[in-house]
């Protein structure tokens, strides 16, 4: 039976524009609702995170003089800080935030294949949210066992949140996944299918690459997951033995025996390195196209591009266990591991590269979008450098479990993809309410942002090579290797971090006030090629397109065509002698 | 497939070989023939063998970790009918009402293209009641091991304790598995009855809901092999 494409049907199933309030916009099905609700949520929920952050700044860089939490409340906010902030905010933001708003609007389509699956998805997702913080207020409190919630410690008295704080942990994760697997599907098969006529795979904008990859590498890492969460949450309530080994705790025996602690870090690390990958993946498309859109210049080596995003993503599965080098595995995985971990430093150079090629000798436009990519260029290439010495077994044993990791990942992880995250709203922005975020309150926050994380994370990378470990709730006098200085540098770590985070309050003052008295911004302010900038609404309404759907006629990078009157053609534009092609237009698809 | 003239695209001149089967895929508009229901249950089912393949390594892993004797699967899945003891009589009994159901599974489809009502929605609803009599058994298998046998998640007389909590672990969530896929089969066929998809004018939703059936049998297919033949 054949089957016949959406963009190509005679009458394309008629889209109910909602009028009430509360279908237009609570229990919305419109993809690009739906993507501001992911949005808010994720940054609510980030600011949780971020004030966490503050409050353990506070105790390490100036120890005896506020007493506001004690360790335990510090291995709370640890686990809790980085938890919120690897799933609940920046994944959930690409995917859930970009993903859905740039997915139908990029590759010309109406909405996402299922819009009310999609809606269950943020409305799982909020569940998901809303039982990680009833977390907080369960007796004991939230889980304090690490980010990576290793067993047996996780679930073992002496461990803050071990009775409930893991339960309501693992049970938001749980959610989570079924959240992300109606999103990403949603994603995938959006990509895959509804695309408009014209939009081949090889014109996509790598936005959509990276997001549509990142999904994939989520539907099937999300998987471990949720396994290891069932099988935990089964040793902490059922009294099973999966991960728990025959354990003398506190002088008594524990009734379990013969389970894998190891199994669980496999386990976690299967989809955690995945996940670093689920938040760079999207990261990378976008920083692509904003280079791109500002540098007035095709990005360099696109075809290359999407290689190097599949071959991330196929070699993501297989690098794990990098981060398990000192957890008593056999010691030979270490080399087959070390291996496939510097071998996918290949594509990710090559994207670098790349990146650099496309603004070098561009008409560069130092707009806000521009200097948050070229920002992530800087952080990235910083964050990648130190994954070199982690990710060589021999000189990553005496680095492990210090402040260098903790430099490192955050570099690489938090402070690169947030970046793209910030020049993402920057640039979207226009499009999502019609006006433009304000600029000189964008630059503070740009300058102010970048630099002030170098003074964060910079002096840690010192730190860590002195070995001064992570984790910790304070430096007492009788670690004698560490010398004075380290104290020093935690007290300017801890003043730059109070820095950076109250310019995040401009910069959510500016989303507030640029929505009301922003610049009007008009339907195509960075003169883009891409399709969500070709709609005739801005914001564009329910179904994107009014009457008929885009037809797109070259790839999506035609900036600065020679011949052309214009320094950029749109997507939808034919090809003729005033709109000519470029030479790599998608033309052999 | 009507094509608009002044909206048409001129099509790129098709390349052979293995670049034609990638230009294929890479082709505008959708990269699978297939209906967004069908290509969407592919890609979950691609997610969920992840998921069981998660949970089959696992057990396999602690089977090794742990440090007591694993019980012979042979000894404790035994039935004892008419005096004599019969080896994974049950489960080979749960095999076949399953791998059966399949059969019935495929039927049904074929008669959906044919767009025979009735025949189809009795297929599906003889698929779902044998999905339920395989549900059935699997009650039956628990409540024996739980009663009779003394097994639980966290301990069993027979050795180790990882036994009983990988089997119920993995038992119970194919079971789910099938619970859902019977309430599934049963909210299509009563569809099909009603004559909903006819309406609708395809009855490609018994096909998407076929993959998934056939798909929980695979599973089990494999959780047989691993868990009680090994």
């Amino acid at each position: 039976m054949s089957f016949v494409a959406i963009a190509d049907r005679d009458h394309e199933h008629a889209l109910h524009d909602p009028q009430t309030f509360v279908r237009k916009y609570i229990w919305s099905q419109d993809h690009k609702v739906i993507a501001v609700q992911y949005g808010i949520v994720a940054i609510c929920i980030g600011l949780v995170a971020l004030v966490m952050s503050v409050l353990m700044r506070l105790q390490l860089g100036f120890p005896h003089v506020f007493s506001l939490i004690d360790p335990n409340d510090y291995y709370q906010y640890i686990t809790m800080h980085g938890m919120i902030m690897v799933i609940y905010l920046l994944t959930a933001l690409f995917l859930g935030g970009f993903g859905n708003y740039l997915i139908p609007l990029m590759c010309g389509s109406r909405d996402m294949v299922f819009p009310y699956m999609n809606m269950l998805s943020f409305w799982f997702y909020l569940l998901a949210v809303l039982i990680l913080v009833v977390g907080f207020f369960v007796p004991g409190g939230p889980t304090g066992a690490g980010w990576t919630l290793y067993p047996p410690q996780s679930i073992l008295p002496g461990t803050p949140g071990a009775s409930w704080g893991i339960i309501c942990m693992l049970a938001s994760l749980a959610v989570f996944i079924v959240a992300f697997t109606m999103g990403g599907l949603n994603y995938v098969t959006t990509v895959l299918q509804a695309r408009c006529r014209g939009m081949t795979l090889m014109r996509m904008p790598l936005t959509v690459w990276g997001i549509f990859m990142a999904s994939i590498l989520g539907l099937l890492a999300f998987p471990a997951l949720f396994v290891s969460a069932i099988m935990m949450t089964l040793d902490a309530l059922v009294g099973t033995s999966f991960f728990l080994p025959a354990i003398s705790s506190m002088g008594k025996t524990m009734p379990h025996t013969g389970g894998s602690p190891l199994l669980f870090q496999h386990l976690f690390w299967f989809f955690g390195h995945p996940e670093v990958y689920i938040v760079a993946l999207p990261a990378f498309g976008i920083v692509s196209d904003l280079l791109s859109t500002h540098a007035r210049r095709n990005i360099f080596g696109y075809r290359m591009m999407v290689w190097a995003i599949l071959a991330i993503g196929c070699l993501s599965f297989v690098v794990w266990a990098h981060h398990m080098y000192v957890s008593g595995m056999n010691p030979y995985f270490g080399f087959f591991f070390a291996t496939t971990t510097l071998i996918i430093a290949v594509p990710t150079a090559i994207k670098v590269y790349n990146w650099v090629l496309t603004v070098w000798r561009g008409d560069v436009h130092l707009t806000l979008p521009m200097l948050f990519a070229l920002g992530f260029i800087f952080t990235f290439v910083n964050g990648g450098l130190t994954g070199l010495f982690l990710g060589n077994v021999t000189v990553d044993v005496p680095l492990s479990g210090t402040y260098f990791v903790v430099a490192h990942f955050h570099m690489v992880m938090g402070v690169s993809p947030i970046l793209v995250v910030f020049g993402a709203i920057y640039h979207w922005y226009p499009k999502i309410t019609g006006r433009m975020l304000n600029e000189t309150l964008g630059r503070i926050h740009f300058w102010c942002t970048f630099l002030g994380t170098y003074a964060i994370y910079l002096p840690m990378h010192y730190m860590g090579i002195l070995g001064v470990p992570r984790r910790y709730y304070a430096y007492s006098s009788a670690i004698d290797f560490i010398p004075p200085s380290v104290q020093t540098a935690n007290r300017w770590i801890t003043i730059s971090a109070l820095f950076v985070a109250s310019v995040q309050m401009v910069f959510l003052f500016n989303l507030v006030w640029s929505y009301f008295r922003g610049k009007p911004a008009g339907g195509n302010p960075w003169k883009s090629t891409t399709l969500e900038w070709q709609t005739t609404d801005t914001p564009p309404k329910h179904g994107n397109w009014g009457k008929d759907l885009p037809v797109v006629h070259r790839w999506a990078y035609d900036y600065s065509v020679p011949g052309a009157p214009d320094d950029f053609i749109p997507q939808n534009v034919p090809v003729d002698a005033h709109a000519p092609a470029s030479h790599d237009s998608g033309k052999h698809t | 497939m009507t094509q608009n003239a002044s909206m048409s695209v001129p099509a790129p001149a098709q390349p052979d070989g293995l670049r034609g089967a990638s230009a294929d895929f890479a082709a505008d508009k959708q990269a699978f023939p297939v209906p967004w229901g069908k290509a969407m249950m592919w890609i979950f089912l691609i997610s969920d063998t992840f998921i069981f393949t998660c949970f089959l390594t696992s057990y396999m892993n602690v089977r090794m970790s742990t440090t007591e004797l694993w019980p012979n699967p042979s000894e404790v899945f035994a039935l004892t009918v008419g005096g004599t003891t019969v080896p994974l009589l049950l489960i080979a009994i749960m095999t076949m009402v399953l791998i059966t159901s399949s059969g019935t599974m495929a039927m049904a489809v074929n008669f959906g293209y044919q767009r025979h009502r009735q025949r189809t929605a009795a297929l599906l609803f003889a698929t779902a009641a044998l999905g339920i009599s395989f549900v059935g058994m699997q009650a039956f298998e628990w409540t024996k091991l739980i009663v009779d046998e003394g097994v639980r998640p966290w301990g069993n007389p027979m050795g180790a304790a990882q036994f009983g909590s990988s089997f119920f672990m993995i038992t119970g969530f194919h079971g789910l598995h099938v619970t859902g896929g019977v309430i599934y089969l049963s909210v299509v066929a009563s569809r099909v009855l009603s004559g909903f998809y006819d309406r609708k004018g395809t009855y490609e939703t018994v096909e998407v809901a076929g993959l998934y059936w056939h798909f929980v049998d695979l599973v089990w297919v494999f959780i047989f092999a691993f868990f009680y033949l090994w």
